[in-house]
């Protein structure tokens, strides 16, 4: 076993600082978790509670096994849009009767748990994941449908909602439906389309008219409970296969259910072996990463409070050190990770990238990403020394490697660097960012700078003055904005990840991926990459 | 004289076993005997041959004459032994022993007789100048000679006995006494006596060989009782003057001389404050208490039971008593419940600090040394304690040079067992040893109902003890829930990047219910209501929190769904309750639920019976106790589900009442749950004690049996 040699100086004023600012960071994130957990407010869930009603994550708490990890997804959902954050649904990985789940539920204070276009991008993001990774779905359901207002985001794409169902059943992954209250109109299809569905007595009500519209259009006078109750579900339509007394029997029964799916993971098993914990303290990831990212800092010092035993072989320590590729575990699960050391890729680290990426689809091993990267070398000896051809190596790498992936955001994540590092457009199966990332085209400084440069040679051109004043009022607001946009809860809030982590949760976090990824069989491409420009 | 190679033990338990382990330090075989439920018991697998008794029920097997005879012979043994209780007394068992040229380990038949009929024995030691209780007779109670104490003539175990305060209750205590007595000895005469109030029962132990020797081994005080039977025995008897004490010693051996009597006996007495004292019966055997005796003077008296049956003499004098001995009884009973006897399972039951089981010293010589703590236990671990017998479990004896050290050392021992199982008596026994009253000598056969209340209350402390110890049962509960994790082991319990909600699990105690509510974050264990305690450690079977400052282990062991929590703080049953409420079929509202199994040994009400509030409907047997079931309201009997005879469990319906004014009588909700809410002569935990009924008064205790 090789350990990592920490040399952070955890006494220094350096660490100090950077552990100050990363607290307020998980500060202000803390809070907007708060705001998501708080639903609709005070007074609808208390309202929800006086109907005898448990919360969305009341029952998601009773539905897992008793001590059992879950990892909430995209809960900034929505984020700095005109909808609250969370976008009125929980979905998020985890276990019920042993088996790996994703679950999803609507947030029925939440305007009635009424799907608006962020719901909809989240629910989409969480069926991905099922299905990526073989994960039985447990869907939650009391939703009152589309938020009205937004159906024009929401009507035609929506239909994925209901294609994802069959098609999870169809590659053999268990969908269950509980229908905890409503679930109308184009909603009833939720548990018709489930291979699985649990109603409540006296709560649920799936029909695809209710009584106005049934009147409306036949004139037949009717009931909700005649036209979608539970008891009616249960003994006459059949919709429902099993009947709960009320909403933990529900869950019982949920939980039944799923230890009756005798799942088993196509994944190869975890090694057996006692995993050991990182030799450093997690605690000390928070005084790693500088306020200012043009300071570069050691992944090393994060892969040594992440990994199994602090345990890290290396490939190709010398060769292209800007980018750091190395073998590893993490929680018992075999990973080879490739981390940004001096923020710049040049084309020695795009090359050992490639070929790392390439070694670890031949041995089955997925992959961990971990982000600070400004982006691939510019300037004439670089593009002369075929930067974009060995840039493109590693991109084609990553886009056609099919042994999982899994990125981190830690620090900047710029321009082509961030696809390089598998960004979101390259499908890593899960990415989070840590508060203190950053991604963009580039840094906001650089690109206020280059918007400048440009005004100031087409001034030239034109031969007119250039009005500095003005300028610097452009390059502030320009630099504020892309600093605003480049921020975690706005990416986040926009589903361009699964969520913004404390850094001192990244291995729980990583370990927790790492199994979830396992419910499919772990492959590597043998071949298979495009055409690599040598 | 005779030599015994081949000893037969008609006994099972606890005593089948301690006299086998004297046995086998003589060198003597044993053959047990069992009925179908006891043919795994320790008692059988112990003993050198085992002969089945076929059958259940107790007249079948274990009270079965020529049974026990037959398995003798065929088993090739040449003497018998027969414990306690069972046929221990009986003499015509004694005289088919002897016909059949067998050894009887016990006195002569004839004195057995003389002795099991109370009237009979009073009479013969009255005339022997032992001071004996007048009978009263119940046509003409002289004026004054109130209360009265009604017993059976062939009683024994507290069956048959009332204590009758008033003239208008005398009638129907006479019918029931006489009732039960026939029920359980096949013998309805009962007579009265006066009852003496804060009296103490000191008994003294003889041994009498065939030669002439009688021994007075010393005294016992067996006050402490519960129900008419013994809880706690102690040799010396407390604050006796050496004048008593002589007295005493010497009335015994008259007793034992006017009877003839040889082998191992005991004459108790009823001591009052004034220091007089009157003869109350004659024990034709060994007592349940007899280690105390053995635990002061070093001998065996198993061996000298032996040793008279095969016709050898006594030294002259007995050896001196040094030092004091208190034993207690673990009964598997629960006191908070008007004493109701606690079936199940026996997990694990583990005294600390035993030195000696079934004799004073480790290699189960005789002599023993200075102090001590011995084990007397007749259940191993993993054996049900069924309906159909005493729910004894256990005794256990301390011994030391003084009597406050011996009390302190077995209460000590006992609050840090593990007793892994039925409800016992354990924490009674601990607080009554720990009593300033008991530790002052000040006992009497009140004792016990005097102080019931604090006896059976959780102080401030204790309640504390079973926060904490819920607590470490749920930490242990999570950390044996990630071990056992199929995926997903490795990660931090119940950890959450969005945290809602803390974990949440409840427990119940004997006295409330605990819900705790605590999360495992990065920064140690977060639980509301425990905001200054610290998780020093954590493994699925052992907790270590820091609690105001002190640390503490907390030993966590799980059978099912009962959770058994050790710690300094002291023994904390629970039970895990469920997450999910199992949805139960309805109970219909006035049904009268088993308090507890058994057999229903009367039924006494008929569908379509009028009753009131409070009557009495039906009784349960079980463990040697009867249990009455009595009308929750004042209605109609509208149901009767069960029929004398039958064999219920616990819960199972038995009849239901329909209140005459239904509004009235709100429907016991959660009946099912706990069935106390529906048979009001059980309280339900943390309610006030109803008064009991008077057949279970236990202001009765002025003899006990065994």
């Amino acid at each position: 076993m090789t350990v990592l040699r920490s040399a952070l100086d955890v006494n220094g004023a350096e660490y100090a600082a950077n552990r100050r600012i990363a607290l307020d960071r998980l500060a202000a994130l803390e809070a907007e978790h708060a705001t998501a957990v708080g639903g609709g407010g005070p007074r609808y869930v208390e309202r929800h509670r006086g109907r005898g009603k448990l919360l969305v994550r009341e029952r998601i708490e009773l539905l897992l096994d008793p001590d059992s990890p879950f990892l909430e997804l995209s809960p900034l959902a929505g984020w700095g849009s005109e909808y609250p954050v969370g976008a009125g649904l929980v979905t998020g990985i985890g276990v019920i009767e042993g088996v790996e789940c994703m679950i999803t539920g609507n947030d029925p204070t939440v305007r009635g748990g009424a799907t608006n276009p962020w719901t909809l991008r989240k629910a989409l993001r969480a069926d991905e994941i099922a299905l990526a990774n073989r994960l039985p779905l447990v869907n939650l359901v009391e939703s009152g449908g589309a938020d009205l207002p937004s159906q024009k985001e929401i009507f035609i794409p929506g239909g994925a909602l209901f294609r994802d169902l069959t098609r999870l059943s169809a590659a053999g992954i268990p969908t269950v439906a509980v229908v905890f209250g409503n679930s109308t109109a184009g909603g009833a299809y939720v548990p018709g389309m489930s291979d699985h569905v649990v109603m409540v007595r006296g709560r649920s009500k799936v029909f695809l008219g209710g009584p106005p519209l049934v009147k409306m259009a036949t004139g037949e006078e009717s009931d909700d409970e005649s036209l979608g109750g539970a008891e009616m579900h249960a003994r006459t339509s059949g919709l429902a296969d099993y009947f709960a007394v009320d909403e933990p029997d529900a869950l019982r029964q949920a939980r039944r259910v799923v230890a009756r799916l005798c799942w088993r993971k196509a994944g190869p098993p975890v090694s057996p072996a006692p995993v050991r914990p990182p030799r450093y303290d997690e605690d000390e990831l928070l005084g790693i990463v500088p306020e200012d990212l043009k300071a570069p800092f050691d992944p090393r010092e994060v892969i040594a409070r992440v990994v199994d035993g602090s345990d890290f072989d290396e490939f190709k320590p010398l060769y292209g050190p800007s980018l750091v590729t190395g073998w590893a575990r993490v929680h018992g699960h075999p990973v080879g990770v490739l981390a940004n050391a001096q923020g710049v890729l040049f084309s020695p680290e795009s090359q050992k990238a490639a070929q790392f990426i390439q070694l670890a689809n031949q041995r089955d091993i997925p992959l961990v990403f971990l982000h600070n990267t400004t982006g691939y070398m510019v300037g004439r000896q670089y593009e002369q020394g075929g930067i974009i051809k060995h840039g493109a190596m590693m991109i084609n790498a990553v886009a056609n490697s099919r042994v999982p992936h899994l990125s981190v955001l830690l620090g900047a994540s710029y321009g082509a660097g961030h696809y390089g590092m598998c960004g979101r457009a390259f499908e890593p199966r899960f990415l989070f960012a840590w508060p203190s990332a950053k991604a963009a085209v580039m840094g906001p400084q650089q690109l206020a700078g280059v918007l400048s440069l440009v005004a100031r040679q087409s001034a030239a051109a034109r031969g007119k003055p250039y009005d500095e004043d003005a300028d610097a009022a452009v390059r502030a607001a320009v630099e504020q904005q892309i600093e605003a946009e480049s921020l975690p809860l706005f990416l986040s809030g926009r589903l361009y990840d699964d969520g913004v982590i404390d850094p001192r949760d990244t291995r729980t976090v990583l370990g927790l991926c790492l199994s979830a990824v396992h419910g499919a069989e772990v492959r590597g491409v043998r071949g298979g990459f495009g055409v690599f420009r040598m | 004289m005779a030599m015994i190679s081949t000893l037969l033990v008609a006994n099972r338990g606890e005593i089948a076993r301690r006299i086998t382990h004297t046995c086998r330090r003589l060198g003597v075989s044993t053959v047990a005997v069992h009925a179908d439920p006891d043919a795994d018991a320790a008692h059988v697998a112990e003993a050198d041959a085992a002969v089945r008794l076929p059958g259940t029920a107790l007249a079948d097997t274990y009270l079965r004459v020529d049974a026990l005879v037959g398995a003798a012979l065929t088993a090739g043994a040449d003497a018998v032994h027969p414990g306690y209780g069972f046929l221990a007394e009986n003499a015509e068992f004694a005289r088919a022993v002897i016909d059949a040229g067998l050894i009887w380990v016990g006195p002569a038949p004839d004195t057995m007789t003389a002795m099991a009929a109370k009237t009979e024995a009073k009479r013969i030691m009255a005339e022997a100048g032992v001071p004996v209780l007048d009978a009263v007779d119940p046509a003409a109670v002289p004026e004054g000679s109130w209360p009265l104490l009604v017993k059976a003539v062939a009683g024994g175990g507290g069956r048959g006995m009332r204590v009758v305060r008033t003239p208008d209750a005398l009638p129907d205590a006479l019918a029931a006494a006489g009732a039960e007595a026939e029920a359980a000895f096949g013998d309805p005469r009962v007579f009265c006596e006066p009852y003496v109030e804060r009296a103490r029962h000191v008994e003294v132990q003889i041994l009498a060989d065939t030669h002439g020797t009688v021994w007075a081994l010393g005294e016992r005080d067996c006050s402490l009782q519960r129900r008419h039977q013994k809880v706690l025995e102690e040799t010396p008897a407390p604050g006796l003057s050496d004048e008593v004490r002589r007295r005493l010693h010497r009335a015994a051996v008259t007793a034992a001389r006017a009877t003839d009597y040889t082998g191992a006996g005991t004459v108790e007495f009823l001591l009052a404050p004034d220091g007089r004292f009157s003869f109350l019966e004659m024990n034709t055997r060994l007592q349940v208490e007899h280690p105390v005796t053995e635990c002061v003077t070093g001998v065996d008296l198993v061996e000298l039971q032996l040793l008279v049956a095969e016709g050898h003499a006594l030294p002259p004098a007995p050896p001196a008593p040094r030092g004091c001995a208190v034993e207690v009884r673990l009964y598997a009973e629960d006191p908070a419940r008007d004493w109701r006897p606690s079936p199940g399972v026996l997990h694990r039951l583990d005294v600390p600090g035993v030195t000696a089981r079934f004799a004073c010293a480790p290699g189960g010589t005789a002599a023993a040394g200075p102090d001590g703590l011995r084990l007397d236990a007749g259940v191993t671990d993993g054996e049900t304690v069924g309906v159909s017998y005493d729910p004894l479990l256990a005794k256990v004896i301390a011994w030391a040079p003084t009597r406050d050290a011996a009390a302190r050392r077995l209460a000590h021992a006992l609050a840090r067992a593990r007793v892994h199982g039925p409800t016992t008596n354990r924490e009674l026994l601990v607080r009554a040893l720990r009593h300033p009253e008991f530790l002052a000598g000040r006992v009497d056969t009140g004792f016990l109902d005097r102080h019931h209340g604090t006896l059976t209350s959780r102080p401030a402390a204790e309640q504390e003890a079973e926060r904490l110890s819920a607590l470490a049962a749920a930490l242990a509960d999570a950390a044996a829930n990630r071990a056992a994790a199929p995926v997903l082991g490795t990660l931090p319990g119940g950890w959450r990047n969005v945290p809602s909600a803390p974990a949440h699990k409840r427990y119940r105690s004997a006295a409330t219910e605990h819900e705790v509510r605590y999360r495992l974050t990065r920064a140690g264990l977060a639980a509301e209501d425990h905001p200054s305690v610290r998780l020093l450690d954590l493994a699925p079977h052992r907790v270590v929190l820091e609690s105001a400052g002190v640390r503490r282990a907390f030993e966590v062991t799980v059978h099912g769904e009962q959770v058994y929590v050790e710690s300094s703080l002291g023994a904390v049953a629970l039970t895990a309750l469920p997450r999910f409420p199992d949805p139960e079929p309805p109970t219909t509202p006035g049904s009268l639920l088993a308090p507890m199994p058994g057999t229903v040994a009367r039924v006494a009400a008929a569908p379509g019976d009028r009753v009131t509030a409070g009557q009495p409907l039906l009784w349960l047997e079980a463990m040697k106790m009867q249990h009455q079931i009595n009308a929750p309201a004042t209605g109609t009997v509208t149901e009767v589900l069960v029929r004398t005879g039958q064999q219920v469990d616990l819960g199972a319906p038995l009849a239901v009442v329909t209140p005459r004014d239904t509004a009235a009588t709100p429907p016991p909700r959660g009946a099912a749950q706990d069935p106390a809410t529906t048979a009001p002569r059980v309280p339900s935990p943390g309610h006030d004690r109803p008064a009991p009924p008077a057949e279970h008064s236990r202001a009765a205790h002025q003899e006990a049996d065994t």
